[in-house]
């Protein structure tokens, strides 16, 4: 195996300012270099409009109006009525991106825990048993990551979409793909944060604290939580937040493929499903969708950039 | 070396087969393909059953992957549905190179992968040699201007690309320069297929109709490469043998190509390789946009049809490709990086 991925430079070189004020916790110093990052700020900042604007637009306008159609009034350009005009069969565009925007965020931030959940198991499993738990795994880990992740999302999707009932949840029904959706990418993506989590397991457990705590008796359920776990959190927090970016844009190339969310549910992604027809004639169709997830992605980024810097300051090197 | 590379291509025979089963039985639930066959009305029953049973459809699913695997010429099956195995298998089975016939269209698999493979190379390649020397040059120019306004716009620039994804990268960039630019009436790229067809399949054609999808492909890698060029000619120009070089009065050009950038590059081999997957990712979503009749496209017709032998064989195609290039990584950076040693 090449030593390219895990060459770990250990070297904190603390900044200027850290050195003249007095001790700050832990928590004080990585707000400090957070906010250094003015990108990161500004991501931030992004973020919580788009969720202002995703859950806050829910008081103004009812689903109703998001699935309601008018095809008399379809293919409007922005207006004052429509400000994001409307679409093939005359829905209301905006109210769309609102109800869209939500579900987008939630398969991006449910599949992140699924992966969340799986990828820190496995890492954990086979950096600190090692053996045959980790020849295993690991094989599995690599069978998974040689086979691209989108074409695999698209056979699994195809694969639990035969036929799902909606679901209410809520007083709300939502189309039963977005389950699919969630659970689909959240087994497909873990792999990456396995082998973090397991890097970080293999390079933590040879300290001494392990040593000790494994001389006086703690079980290995104690260890791997209590000790090797809270040490490693910040690739993995890092990790996390870059993976729900991830999803949200995973989610729009399946829904943009055709194989993603079933309507009525809208997301962002299943909004641009054959828009790329509508090009030449409809710009508002894929601008706006379009514009919403590459700014919430690009946010998302921005904090996770941020979040490095600011949690795990000698991850830099690269 | 040779103990190596022998290891790590026999370490990818269960790898492979692990990956071919699991695939296999995905597959299996994906839906029924004789529901979706060519355009023919199959409603009757007994028709169905007879199809079937002449697919092979109707066999248990691991004897199905046994007669994908090793091929049914071994034995017999019951073609007529009498109950007695009376018909010789004809399948080679892929082991032995026959990698079965299209469920939808009746042609060996092989020729129809062959008939893109061709046209989803050009496009992979051509944005690879764009995406690697456009990154050499914005990683090498940011790296020499460091904190310059110019690197601090490129540094942002390069973020946003990173970021944004591919379908909405395509749309903007058909919308400004298809749509607009023909509009204002200036010359206009194309934006569906790779030649018009009363112009014929000419080498001009293709090139021109290429423009937007490998742009399309390439700006993510851009991004990325440069973003990561930039970081490693960083911490090469820092190194003592720059210092050297620079006492010894060699000119600047000589340091910055020869010797900083000959080692700041090392990592790129690596990193190409190993991106295979997500290029080959990036290149569905092109294909689909730009109706580029490659591979990518290839895939979506056949998944949304059920064919499993064609999609089988895109898949596993692709599972050898990206092995053969992690461990052609590992070789070319160990080649060129003599500190490197495998046992």
């Amino acid at each position: 195996m090449s030593s390219l991925a895990d060459s770990p430079s250990n070297v904190i070189q603390p900044h200027l300012d850290e050195l003249e004020t007095p001790p700050l916790s832990l928590g004080q110093l990585a707000w400090r270099r957070f906010r250094r990052h003015k990108m990161a700020i500004f991501g931030t900042v992004m973020i919580i409009l788009i969720f202002l604007y995703c859950f806050g637009g829910m008081l103004v306008f009812s689903e109703a109006d998001a699935n309601f159609n008018d095809t008399s009034d379809r293919l409007q350009p922005p207006s004052r009525e429509h400000p994001f005009g409307t679409d093939t069969i005359g829905r209301d565009i905006m109210i769309r991106t609102i109800y869209g925007g939500q579900i987008s965020l939630i398969i991006g931030l449910t599949a992140m825990l699924v992966e969340l959940i799986i990828g820190v198991s496995i890492g954990a499993l086979t950096g600190y048993l090692g053996g045959w738990v980790d020849s295993v795994l690991m094989r599995m880990t690599e069978a998974v990551l040689v086979i691209p992740q989108i074409f695999l999302l698209l056979v699994m999707a195809k694969y639990f979409a035969q036929s799902i009932p909606n679901i209410e949840f809520l007083g709300r029904t939502f189309s039963g793909s977005v389950l699919v959706i969630i659970v689909v990418i959240g087994i497909t993506s873990w792999p990456y944060l396995a082998r973090i989590v397991r890097s970080q397991f293999l390079s933590i457990k040879e300290n001494d604290f392990i040593l000790a705590a494994r001389a006086t008796g703690t079980s290995t359920r104690e260890i791997i939580f209590r000790h090797i776990l809270p040490n490693s959190i910040a690739p993995i927090i890092v990790s996390a937040t870059l993976s729900v970016a991830a999803a949200i844009t995973l989610e729009a190339y399946i829904s943009f493929l055709g194989l993603g969310v079933r309507p009525p549910t809208a997301t962002w992604g299943n909004m641009l499903e054959g828009a790329y027809k509508y090009v030449q004639s409809a710009w508002w169709l894929w601008f706006f969708p379009g514009a919403l997830i590459a700014l919430t992605v690009l946010s998302i980024n921005f904090l996770g950039d941020g979040l490095r810097d600011a949690l795990d300051p000698h991850s830099r090197a690269a | 070396m040779t103990r190596y590379i022998v290891r790590r291509l026999l370490q990818a025979i269960p790898l492979l087969f692990i990956i071919s089963v699991v695939l296999f039985i995905l597959m299996q639930n994906m839906g029924d393909p004789v529901a979706t066959m060519g355009g023919r009305k199959v409603t009757r029953k007994e028709d169905r059953i007879r199809l079937e049973r002449q697919l092979g459809l109707d066999k248990p699913i691991l004897l199905q992957y046994v007669f994908w695997l090793v091929g049914n010429d071994w034995t017999k099956t019951d073609m007529d549905g009498d109950g007695v195995a009376e018909t010789p298998g004809v399948r080679k089975g892929v082991l032995r190179g026959d990698w079965g016939i299209s469920l939808v269209n009746r042609q060996p698999v092989t020729e129809v992968i062959g008939e893109r493979l061709p046209n989803t190379l050009l496009l992979m390649i051509t944005a690879e040699i764009v995406v690697i020397s456009s990154a050499l040059l914005i990683g090498i120019y940011s790296a020499l201007h460091q904190y310059s306004v110019m690197d601090n716009t490129i540094t942002t620039i390069t973020f946003i690309m990173y970021s944004m994804p591919v379908f909405f990268f395509a749309l903007l960039a058909m919308y400004i320069f298809a749509v607009n630019f023909k509009k204002w009436g200036l010359p206009y790229l194309p934006t569906v297929g790779m030649f018009e067809p009363e112009a014929g399949q000419s080498f001009g054609q293709v090139m021109w109709h290429m423009v937007l999808p490998v742009a399309t492909l390439s700006f993510g890698f851009i991004a990325g490469y440069s973003r990561y060029i930039r970081s490693t000619m960083l911490e090469a120009m820092g190194q003592d043998y720059i210092r050297t070089a620079r006492s010894k009065g060699l000119p600047r050009r000589q340091i910055v190509y020869l010797h900083a950038l000959k080692n700041a590059a090392l990592p790129i081999v690596t990193l190409v390789a190993l991106d295979l997957p997500f290029l080959l990712g990036g290149a569905i979503v092109t294909e689909r946009i730009f109706g580029w009749p490659g591979m990518g496209r290839l895939f979506l017709d056949h998944v949304s049809r059920s064919d499993t032998t064609v999609v089988m064989g895109i898949l596993m195609m692709i599972a050898v490709a990206v092995i053969l290039f992690q461990i052609l990584a590992d070789v070319t950076y160990a080649w060129l990086d003599p500190r490197i040693r495998y046992k």
